[in-house]
């Protein structure tokens, strides 16, 4: 059990910037979950820490450590692979004691602890068999068994789920967060997909591109964004963004999207009164968009005329291919009865909307707040 | 259905027959150094192997001698050099004078049983000391992270284009001035030097295309390079070590010129022995066959017991998987 600290970590191969200037602190016993889409540098901030990658300028910390110079047998961190790493020749007893007999653990001491957490994970009948004879949600399990019996410091997992099929992730993944929480131990996760972030985090550190864009609680994450990357990423169906213009009428302000205007609740008018006048993207999720018949009540409504071109039944909603001036995604209640086609109006909630000032970052705008 | 299995069956006859004739060519020699190697001297000397099932006419069915006999073998075996044969020239007491008719025949120095063991002295070392080195590199060269290292590899696998042969004088002189010449220990070194470069180079594309999470798994559960050497490296990479202690068993058992030019006649091994059975004037089939098929023996069995891994292992390092 320890906490983790990325200190100003940068990591270059060659030319290519992986990691440009990290800072994260984790805390102990937290389920850390690093996500973003490949290449964002989130496996290679793992492996740092893992020790299997050099940092080139940085200090990384477990506990108050600092592990740069350790190699990664002596940094007691356990990893659980993409592709499991499990040794093929070894039957999976031997693959789960491998850790403990290098460490030089009594023979009766291994015994126990691998049986109590095959027990735990439900392959102990698995036990003598190699790998090759599993499947591969055993093989996941193995994995994850290898690495709970050296109970070590930190956890970290490398996609562990990404090589199973969907009902299986789903039900692994509520099953890596049970043993997050009988180990008290501090996890750390790296995935792509933002909904094992959503649903196993207490943190999330969103990265693209070597940088950290944002690193705070799954629910912060979603409702406050902090730039128009966090805010397409986290969040399925993606967030829709408008290209728009703020404009201001004596004391209203209005986001002009050019094929549709909607106004600023007056609450909000002092967030964004100073930037009137500025090219901004208008940012708005799908579930706020409403068929006008059934919008809740108490909200700000602005309504948007618009063109159907997919509807997508789920069962429980409906997904809305529209076009207003842009193309986006609304999801409306299941009773709605628009067809292919229709020109209708929908309700957007004004309370919940998200403005991006492009002025200093182009690429990716930052939220205005 | 059953009209398939009869077309394949038809379209696979040119396939079958040429596989056929390939085999009929390469078994065809074979079977004649057994039949000779089989037969007495006197048969060999007036008809040739495929005459076997005809009736004889000669000398020796008028001596009433057997159609077949292991006697080449002996006298191949403990290296009888006489006019009649082994067995029954000690049976008369007209041996030669280098002949004993005891167990001390078994170690004459013209003989196949002394040049087997030489042989095998010489082989065992020369087949195990360059894999053994060639892992320890392929290990290090895949999973070691060290300046140099692609150049390096790239000097060793050049080095694939140096003829032994032209090597041999230099060799031949450093070995005399350190005393290495005639010495088993000479030999050893001589062939694990110019095995090595492709040995190395199998064993590093081998063990460089295993997956580098399963090295990287280890470490993080506390091996140093020494056990992931041990512990995973060598018994992952069994199929390569194995087709390679083939390729380098058969080379060293059949190789003449080194042993030739480094052991000569003080140490023979079987390959100089074989040569040195046929006398000048071309005299001697009975031997050169019995002794020549004496030492296919040997590779045939390490073919077959680790044939399994000798498909395996050519496709080793050119496909992944």
């Amino acid at each position: 059990m320890a906490s983790v600290t990325f200190k100003h970590i940068t990591k270059k191969f060659g030319d290519f910037t992986a990691l440009d200037d990290l800072n994260i602190d984790i805390i102990d016993k937290e389920f850390l979950v690093l996500v973003g889409p490949s290449g964002c540098g989130k496996t290679t901030a793992l492996r740092c820490l893992a020790g299997l990658e050099e940092v080139s300028d940085g200090e990384v910390l477990i506990g108050d450590k600092v592990v740069n110079d350790i190699p990664p047998k002596d940094r007691d961190i356990a990893m659980v692979f993409q592709s499991y790493a499990l040794y093929p020749h070894m039957s999976v007893y031997d693959n789960m004691a491998f850790g403990l007999k290098l460490r030089h653990i009594p023979k009766d001491e291994i015994e126990r602890r691998v049986e109590e957490s095959a027990k735990t994970l439900g392959i102990e009948h698995l036990l003598k068999r190699k790998p090759r004879e599993l499947s591969g949600g055993q093989r996941q399990r193995v994995a994850v068994g290898r690495a709970i019996v050296r109970e070590p410091k930190v956890f970290l997992f490398d996609e562990p789920l990404s090589n199973l099929d969907a009902k299986l992730r789903v039900q692994t993944r509520a099953e890596i967060s049970k043993l997050h929480h009988r180990l008290q131990t501090t996890f750390i996760y790296v995935t792509h997909d933002q909904t094992e972030a959503m649903t196993m985090a207490s943190r999330i550190a969103v990265m693209n591109k070597g940088i950290l864009q944002q690193l705070d609680t799954p629910q912060t994450l979603y409702d406050k964004p902090n730039n128009q990357f966090v805010a397409g990423f986290i969040g399925s169906p993606a967030m829709n963004f408008f290209p728009a213009k703020l404009k201001k009428e004596d004391s209203t302000l209005f986001a002009d999207c050019g094929a549709f205007s909607v106004k600023i609740p007056d609450e909000k008018f002092s967030t964004y009164a100073p930037h009137a006048g500025k090219e901004v993207i208008f940012g708005i999720r799908p579930e706020d968009v409403h068929n006008p018949e059934y919008v809740p009540v108490g909200i700000h409504a602005a309504p948007v005329e618009a063109k159907v071109e997919v509807t997508e039944l789920m069962g429980n909603e409906i997904f809305l291919y529209l076009v207003s001036g842009a193309s986006y995604i609304a999801r409306v209640d299941p009773r709605t009865r628009f067809t292919f086609g229709q020109h209708v109006q929908v309700m957007f909630n004004m309370d919940n909307f998200h403005i991006f000032d492009p002025s200093v970052d182009k690429e990716n705008p930052i939220a205005i707040r | 259905m059953k009209r398939d299995k009869i077309n394949k069956f038809f379209s696979r006859i040119p396939k079958h027959i040429i596989i056929l004739f390939v085999l009929v060519i390469w078994i065809t020699p074979t079977l004649g150094l057994l039949i000779t190697s089989l037969r007495p001297v006197q048969d060999i000397n007036t008809s040739g192997w495929w005459m076997i099932l005809k009736p004889r006419d000669d000398i020796a069915s008028q001596q009433n001698l057997p159609k077949f006999t292991l006697n080449n073998y002996i006298d191949a075996l403990v290296g009888y050099r006489g006019t009649r044969n082994y067995v029954s020239d000690c049976e008369n007491g007209t041996a030669p004078l280098d002949m004993r008719c005891n167990a001390a025949d078994i170690l004459n120095p013209r003989g196949m049983i002394r040049a087997l063991l030489n042989s095998l002295i010489v082989t065992i070392p020369a087949t195990i000391l360059p894999i053994l080195f060639a892992a320890f590199a392929g290990y290090a060269f895949s999973w070691l992270d060290f300046k140099g290292r692609t150049l390096l590899f790239a000097i060793l696998v050049g080095l694939q284009v140096v003829p032994l042969q032209m090597t041999m004088v230099p060799i031949s002189r450093a070995y005399s001035t350190l005393g290495l010449n005639g010495t088993f220990l000479g030999v050893w070194l001589f062939h694990t030097g110019f095995g090595m470069p492709y040995a190395i180079y199998l064993m590093r594309n081998f063990l460089g295309s295993l997956p580098k999470d399963l090295f990287e798994s280890a470490y993080l559960d506390g091996a140093s390079h020494w056990t992931a050497f041990v512990q995973l490296a060598i018994p992952l990479a069994i199929p390569a070590i194995a087709s390679l202690g083939i390729f380098q068993f058969l080379w060293v058992w059949n190789d003449l010129l080194v042993s030739l030019v480094f052991l000569g006649g003080t140490k023979p091994v079987i390959t100089y022995q074989i040569a040195n059975m046929v006398s000048s004037l071309g005299a001697g089939w009975h031997l050169l066959t019995a002794a020549a098929f004496l030492s296919m023996l040997l590779p045939i069995v390490v073919f077959f017991a680790l044939q399994k891994y000798f498909v395996k292992g050519m496709l080793a390092g050119a496909v992944k998987g």
